[in-house]
């Protein structure tokens, strides 16, 4: 579903992809690791659409449409949801008002009607049991005022609200305990389906002890290096990112 | 958000920008004692009117153009300027029948409906069109109540006593430079009396329009609640585009006697130039009330989106014990829109309390001063105050400031203040983005959620056509 090809991305100026291959497909379950400042959040944002990331060479195909000709909305219209590494907090908006309009725009955009209060309500109150998210959160100001912890829940809750087809979470286990980690890695799971993909950035291999994974990418300094099934996680862990650098720098000889 | 999509928006206009074709009755540009009496002539007034006139006349010819306002602009030629101008009428219309279809029509383009049966159930509108009230609706109704809603000619004609009683009482012509030259030339305005222990049944409302060109627009307002009594008051202002700028300078006045209460709202939405700054509105506006009973309450909502220049601090003077000031605001300026607003609340009685709740907006290369004083009297037993003034700021072009005074003179006053700053950021923006809100939609929601404490005290329909306004406002304001 996902074909990304040769691509080349540069921010302020500055080149960070320097050619990423990548295919998914759906059902799948792939983790993208690499130290800090390999481009991981990068490529997340990306193939979000955030402005100011430029895309200099290479093409992606989303369900065989262009991707990168299409505005943030319309991505996430199609399909794409993208879990932020740092939410934002949006005062005087309730969380519940914003999760309501996100997921009518999105229903406009496949030509469907709006959801009525009542239907979206008990939506909502079903995908909250899955992250054990509390409901007086829901009545609260988008993200004002949560801790990380919440932040991140919110993240996967509204993910389930929203049912996307390729889910990127960015970074979702980064400041997480390990009780909320088991949470959200949960809640992900639950969510895991044949026709659903996923792509997890991470930092670390402990979240892919929750949520595991079908391939596993090496990206560094803008390119993915390695890929391998789960084990390479394990093997990443022990061995750490040097071992992969070492490993090119031996090729290269 | 796309460049096409931003210059698509840029594009649309002010909505209420047209122009009226229609006979005006006006004077020649420029103002002596001469001036002043054609005026009170044309109105046919009492000698005690005159008289007024005159003194605030005198008095203003001694006085210089405040300069201590954090807003910018070329002077104003008061020479230049056309001091009244009033659609023509064979006679004073008595029914709705007798008004000119032309202006009929102006204020339905405005969506602003003078037949009382199309109006929306539960408001009476009075309707200023440049110098003059054309209509005053539900009248008769509210006279059953011994409610008088009228323009301010009306008032002077059949009620001489009550104005001349309340008058300047609340803003004297020696008050400032404006209030001077408002006093002095005021053509019309809205007059509102609620008698004993009434509640006003319906929200009274007064719409403003200026159409003629190089005319300046001076009403005065005057609201006196007797005793027990509650009002509801709201005023909505819009004006044609022009290259020009036109000067706007009005009075309101409101009288709280024991435990009435007295909420002003205000939507202003007069022409705020074009892209480029030229042209829009000077706003020079003096609002103040005055809490003379005890238990009594005024309650200021003004949502500020229009106009090039704004210069307004309604205020409360809590005399009676145990009075209630309130003040929420939100103020919005877009590409060279200037505004200098806030309040005063002078605490004199014992146990007053007061509210100030402030939301300044700046886009483009607007720029937003919050400007406030509290002040507490040595007598102002147990006073209380709690301020709050937020700033959003969207783009880098824009500025926002804020000016707080704060004057404690009782040792037993509370006082409570708290201020940020924000920043639309692109973050915000592409996380609504992301979930598949478009950015327009995106913006709007955002800058909702942060007015949101001052829109919920606004009457119920004008926070809905605030909420609108304030989008409409900021379109083209994202890039």
């Amino acid at each position: 579903m996902l074909e990304i090809r040769d691509l080349h991305a540069s921010v302020d100026g500055n080149e960070i992809l320097h050619g990423i291959d990548l295919s998914v497909r759906r059902g799948e379950v792939h983790a993208i690791m690499g130290p800090n400042g390999s481009g991981k959040s990068t490529l997340a944002k990306v193939l979000a659409g955030r402005e100011g990331y430029v895309v200099t060479r290479g093409e992606v195909l989303y369900e065989g449409a262009d991707l990168l000709s299409m505005l943030p909305e319309d991505r996430a219209g199609r399909g794409i949801f993208l879990g932020f590494q740092y939410p934002v907090e949006i005062p005087g908006v309730s969380n519940m008002y914003f999760l309501k309009t996100a997921l009518n725009s999105i229903r406009k955009l496949n030509g469907l009607e709006d959801l009525d209060a009542m239907d979206f309500l008990t939506i909502a109150k079903e995908k909250m049991r899955l992250v054990e998210m509390d409901e007086s959160l829901m009545n609260r100001a988008v993200n004002e005022g949560f801790s990380g912890g919440e932040k991140k829940r919110n993240e996967v809750f509204q993910m389930a609200v929203l049912e996307p087809r390729l889910a990127i979470l960015d970074e979702t286990d980064s400041g997480l305990d390990i009780d909320a980690l088991r949470i959200v890695a949960n809640g992900v799971n639950a969510l895991r389906r044949e026709d659903r993909a996923l792509i997890l950035v991470t930092h670390y291999q402990r979240l892919l002890n929750y949520i595991v994974p079908d391939r596993v990418h090496v990206l560094l300094d803008g390119r993915i290096v390695k890929s391998g099934g789960k084990e390479l996680a394990l093997e990443l862990e022990e061995k750490g990112y040097a071992w992969v650098e070492e490993e090119i720098a031996g090729k290269a000889h | 958000m796309r460049s096409t999509d931003i210059q698509e928006l840029a594009d649309r206009e002010y909505k209420y920008g047209f122009v009226t074709d229609i006979e005006a009755d006006t004077v020649p540009p420029g103002l002596n004692e001469d001036t002043i009496r054609l005026i009170s002539e044309k109105k046919n007034e009492p000698e005690f009117m005159l008289e007024w006139r005159l003194k605030a006349f005198r008095h203003w010819q001694t006085m210089v153009e405040p300069k201590w306002a954090n807003v910018h602009y070329p002077p104003i030629n008061y020479q230049g300027i056309r001091y009244y101008s009033a659609p023509k009428m064979k006679s004073k219309p008595k029914s709705l029948d007798e008004i000119d279809p032309e202006l009929l029509a102006t204020y339905e383009k405005l969506g602003i409906p003078l037949r009382e049966r199309e109006l929306l159930a539960g408001v009476a509108v009075d309707a200023v069109f440049d110098s003059i009230s054309v209509a005053t609706t539900f009248k008769e109704k509210l006279a059953e109540l011994g409610i008088i809603f009228c323009s301010f000619s009306d008032a002077v004609q059949n009620h001489p006593d009550l104005v001349r009683r309340y008058l300047g009482d609340v803003v004297p012509y020696t008050d400032n430079f404006f209030a001077a030259l408002n006093s002095a030339v005021f053509s019309d305005g809205s007059f509102c009396y609620i008698p004993k222990g009434v509640r006003c049944p319906m929200e009274l409302s007064t719409y403003f329009r200026i159409n003629a060109a190089s005319t300046g627009q001076f009403e005065r307002t005057l609201i006196i609640a007797e005793e027990g009594s509650y009002v509801s008051y709201l005023e909505g202002c819009t004006a044609p585009m022009r290259d020009e700028n036109q000067l706007h300078a009005a009075i309101v006045e409101l009288i709280a006697h024991d435990d009435a209460t007295i909420k002003y709202s205000t939507v202003q939405n007069w022409y705020p130039g074009n892209k480029e700054g030229k042209g829009g509105i000077y706003n020079f506006v003096t609002k103040r009330g005055k809490c003379k009973g005890v238990n009594s309450k005024i309650s200021w909502t003004q949502v500020e989106t229009g106009s090039a220049i704004t210069w307004k601090y309604p205020s409360c003077l809590l005399m009676g014990d145990n009075s209630v000031g309130e003040f929420y605001s939100v103020a919005l300026t877009n590409n060279y829109q200037q505004a200098d607003t806030g309040t005063k609340m002078i605490h004199i009685g014992k146990n007053t309390r007061s509210t100030i709740v402030s939301k300044g907006i700046s886009a483009g290369h607007g720029q937003n001063t919050y400007r406030g004083m509290v002040k507490i009297m040595k007598n102002a037993e147990r006073a209380r105050n709690y301020s709050r003034c937020d700033s959003l700021l969207i783009g880098s072009q824009c500025g926002a400031h804020t000016f707080p005074y704060i004057e404690v003179k009782n040792s037993t006053a509370q006082m409570e203040h708290e201020a940020s700053t924000s920043k639309i950021g692109e973050d915000q923006l592409f996380y609504c983005q992301q979930r598949g809100i478009p950015a327009e939609a995106a913006v709007s929601m955002i800058v909702n959620g942060f007015c949101k404490e001052v829109f919920r005290e606004l009457p119920m329909e004008f926070a809905v056509e605030a909420q609108k306004l304030l989008g409409v406002s900021l379109e083209g304001s994202v890039g």
